[in-house]
C-alpha cells in the first residue's frame, strides 16, 4: 500500500489499480454512542453527502442490487403481494429502498408516480446515535458519515426509538441494528456509494456537501423552469442538515413521497429521555441511596425495649386466661 | 371462625416466654425472595442503559447482548412472583381508618414516638404505600416493557408510542428505585423486622410497638383453632 486513499468528490470515477490505504480512521469519529467527551480529532475531512434526485430517478432499483451486491447482503425472498415495493420494508438485510407513491395533483389533476429512494438520512444531528446506550456502537465521523458498529451493539432497538426517519433494522438472526454505511468502506478508500455508481440515471450522485448543493440548485431552476414551482432540495434543518439530501418536485409537501418527514427533528420524548430524566433521576436515586445507607448506618433505629416485650407477654397469657384456658 | 381484620390466617403466637409471633409463611418468605432478587437483578441490568456511566453494570450479566436478552425476561419472573404476593397480601393493605391519623402524625413515626400513634393492624400506612406503589409501577413497567421489548415485540407498538413507552419506563424504573430504597432503608431503621422476613418471625414486644391490634387479633385466637 503506498498510499492512502484522497476524499472521493464523486462516485462516478473508477477505481485506481494499486491497493490503497483507508482515509476514514478511528481518529477522524466526532461523536460515538453513550460516550462523552469525544477527543475531537485534529483534521477536519471535508463534509460530503449523496444526493437523489427524485425527479430523475426512474425506479429500476440498480442502486438496490448495487447495495446487496456490495454489502453482500442476502435479503429474504418474499411474497408477491402486487406492489412495486420489494422487498415490503427495509430489512436488516436491505439498507436502501425504493418506495412508490401515487398521488393526483390537485392542481394538475395529473397522475404523479413519486418514487424515493429510502435509506438512512445521515444526520448531522442523529436520533440513533443520541438513544442507543451501548459505548462505541454508533459513531459519526468528521465527514458526516454515521455509521453502526456491530461489534459493539447489544439489539436493544433503541435506535429504532431515536431515529426520525425510521431507518434501522434490528437482525433477528444476531440480534444487532443495521442500516445504510452511506458505503464508509468505499469512501475510506476514496470510491463513492455503490448505489450512487450503479445509478443510470445519474439521480443518486455523490460528492462534497458544497457541491451537492450546488448541483441541486442547478437541478431546481430547472424543474423550475418546467413549472414545478415548488421544487427544492430536502435538507431538513431540524436534524442539523442530513448528508443523503433530496431533490424533490413538491418540496413543500415531502410527506407525499411516501411520508417524507415534513420538518424532522429528534423526537422531544427522546430529548428528555435522554437528558433531565437521564440527569435528575441519576440524582435523585444516589441522593436517596447514599442518605439512606448513611441514616442507615448511623442512625439508633427504632428500638424495641423491654416494657414492650413484657406487655406482649402479658397480652398473651391475659388472652389465653380470657378464652378459659388454664395457665 | 376468629375474625380476621387485622391478619392472616397463619399468624399465630409460636412461643409466649418470651413472645415470638409467626408473621409470614416459608411460602411466602421464597416468594418475597424471589421477587427481591429478581427486583435487584433488573436494576443492575436496566442501570446499565439507562446512563452510559453504568453501562459497566452489564459485564454482571456477560455484556451488553446478554444484560439485553436478560432483562425482559427476569422482568416477567418479577411479574408473576409479585403477582404471588400481591393476591397474598392485598387484602390487609387496604386503607384503613387509622392510616389517616398515623399519616398526619408522620412527625411522630419519624421520631419514633410509637405511643403517641394509633395501634395497627399487620401493616401500617407507610407499609401500605410501599405494597400499592410497588403494585403500580409493576404494571407499568411491564406493560411499557413489553412495548420496547424488540426481541419478541418489536412491531408491538409504533415508533412514536414506543417513544413514550420508553421514556415511562425510565421514569417509573427511578420511581421503584426510590421506593426500593425506601423499603430497604424502613425494614433496617425498624429494628426487629428483617427476621419476619428470614425466620418468618418477630418478637412480641415488636409486635407490640408496631401493630398492637395485629397482636391483639391473633392472640385473642390462640385458643380458638383446633386444640393445641
Ligand atoms: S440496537 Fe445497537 S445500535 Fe441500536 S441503540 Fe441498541 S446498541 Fe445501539
Ligand atoms: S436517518 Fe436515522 S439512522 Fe440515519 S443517521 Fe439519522 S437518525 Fe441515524
Ligand atoms: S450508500 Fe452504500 S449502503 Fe447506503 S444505500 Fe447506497 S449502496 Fe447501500
Amino acid at each position: 500500500m503506498s498510499e492512502t486513499a484522497p476524499q472521493p468528490v464523486t462516485a462516478a470515477s473508477n477505481p485506481p489499480v494499486q491497493p490503497i490505504g483507508s482515509n476514514l480512521l478511528p481518529s477522524d469519529v466526532v461523536r460515538i454512542s453513550a460516550t462523552k467527551d469525544v477527543p475531537q480529532p485534529d483534521r477536519q475531512l471535508t463534509k460530503v453527502a449523496k444526493l437523489i434526485d427524485v425527479s430523475k430517478c426512474i425506479g429500476c432499483k440498480a442502486c438496490q442490487s448495487a447495495c446487496i451486491e456490495w454489502n453482500d447482503t442476502r435479503p429474504e425472498v418474499e411474497t408477491n403481494v402486487g406492489v412495486y415495493e420489494n422487498p415490503h420494508d427495509l430489512t436488516p438485510n436491505m439498507f436502501t429502498l425504493m418506495r412508490f407513491a401515487e398521488w393526483v395533483n390537485p392542481e394538475t389533476d395529473n397522475l404523479e408516480w413519486l418514487i424515493r429512494k429510502d435509506g438512512c438520512m445521515h444526520c448531522e444531528d442523529p436520533g440513533c446515535l443520541k438513544a442507543c446506550p451501548a459505548p462505541g456502537a454508533i459513531v459519526q465521523y468528521s465527514n458526516g458519515i454515521v455509521d453502526f458498529v456491530k461489534e459493539n451493539c447489544i439489539g436493544c432497538g433503541y435506535c429504532v426509538t431515536g431515529c426520525p426517519f425510521d431507518i434501522p433494522r434490528i437482525s433477528k438472526v444476531d440480534h444487532k441494528s443495521y442500516k445504510c454505511t452511506l458505503c464508509s468502506d468505499r469512501v475510506a478508500v476514496g470510491q463513492g456509494p455503490a448505489c450512487a455508481k450503479a445509478c443510470p440515471t445519474q439521480a443518486i450522485v455523490f460528492g462534497t456537501k458544497d457541491d451537492m448543493i450546488a448541483h441541486a440548485n442547478e437541478r431546481i431552476e430547472d424543474l423550475k423552469s418546467r413549472g414545478y414551482d415548488n421544487a427544492g432540495i430536502y435538507d431538513p434543518a431540524g436534524v442539523g442538515g442530513t448528508h443523503v439530501i433530496y431533490v424533490l418536485h413538491h418540496a413543500d409537501k415531502p410527506s407525499i413521497y411516501n411520508d417524507l418527514p415534513d420538518d424532522p427533528r429528534i423526537s422531544p420524548v427522546v430529548e428528555g429521555w435522554k437528558g433531565v430524566t437521564k440527569t435528575a433521576g441519576l440524582a435523585v436515586m444516589g441522593v436517596a441511596a447514599v442518605g439512606a445507607a448513611l441514616h442507615g448506618i448511623f442512625s439508633r433505629g427504632n428500638r424495641v425495649d423491654e416494657q414492650e416485650e413484657e406487655a406482649a407477654e402479658r397480652l398473651v397469657k391475659a388472652d389465653s386466661r380470657d378464652q378459659g384456658g388454664t395457665v | 371462625m376468629a375474625r380476621l381484620y387485622y391478619s392472616e390466617k397463619g399468624d399465630r403466637i409460636e412461643d409466649t416466654h418470651p413472645v415470638t409471633v409467626s408473621r409470614y409463611r416459608g411460602i411466602t418468605r421464597a416468594n418475597h425472595w424471589v421477587t427481591a432478587i429478581s427486583l435487584i437483578l433488573l436494576l443492575l441490568s436496566g442501570l446499565a442503559f439507562f446512563d452510559p456511566s453504568l453501562y459497566f453494570l452489564s459485564g454482571l450479566f456477560g455484556g451488553g447482548q446478554t444484560a439485553r436478552w436478560l432483562h425482559p425476561i427476569i422482568g416477567v419472573v418479577l411479574f408473576v412472583s409479585f403477582l404471588g404476593m400481591f393476591i397474598q397480601l392485598w387484602r390487609l393493605n387496604l386503607p384503613r381508618p387509622e392510616d389517616t391519623t398515623w399519616v398526619s402524625q408522620i412527625g411522630d413515626v419519624v421520631k419514633g414516638n410509637e405511643e403517641k400513634l394509633p395501634e395497627l393492624g399487620k401493616y401500617n400506612a407507610g407499609q401500605k404505600f410501599i405494597f400499592w406503589a410497588m403494585t403500580v409501577l409493576i404494571v407499568v413497567l411491564i406493560v411499557s416493557g413489553i412495548m420496547i421489548w424488540e426481541q419478541f415485540f418489536g412491531e408491538l407498538v409504533s415508533i412514536p408510542t414506543r417513544r413514550w413507552a420508553v421514556l415511562t419506563h425510565a421514569l417509573a424504573a427511578i420511581a421503584i428505585i426510590l421506593v426500593f430504597i425506601l423499603h430497604v432503608y424502613a425494614a433496617i431503621w425498624t429494628r426487629g423486622t428483617l427476621r419476619a422476613m428470614t425466620r418468618g418471625t418477630v418478637t412480641g414486644g415488636w409486635a407490640w410497638r408496631h401493630h398492637r391490634k395485629w397482636l391483639r387479633e391473633v392472640a385473642g385466637r390462640r385458643q380458638n383453632g383446633p386444640a393445641e
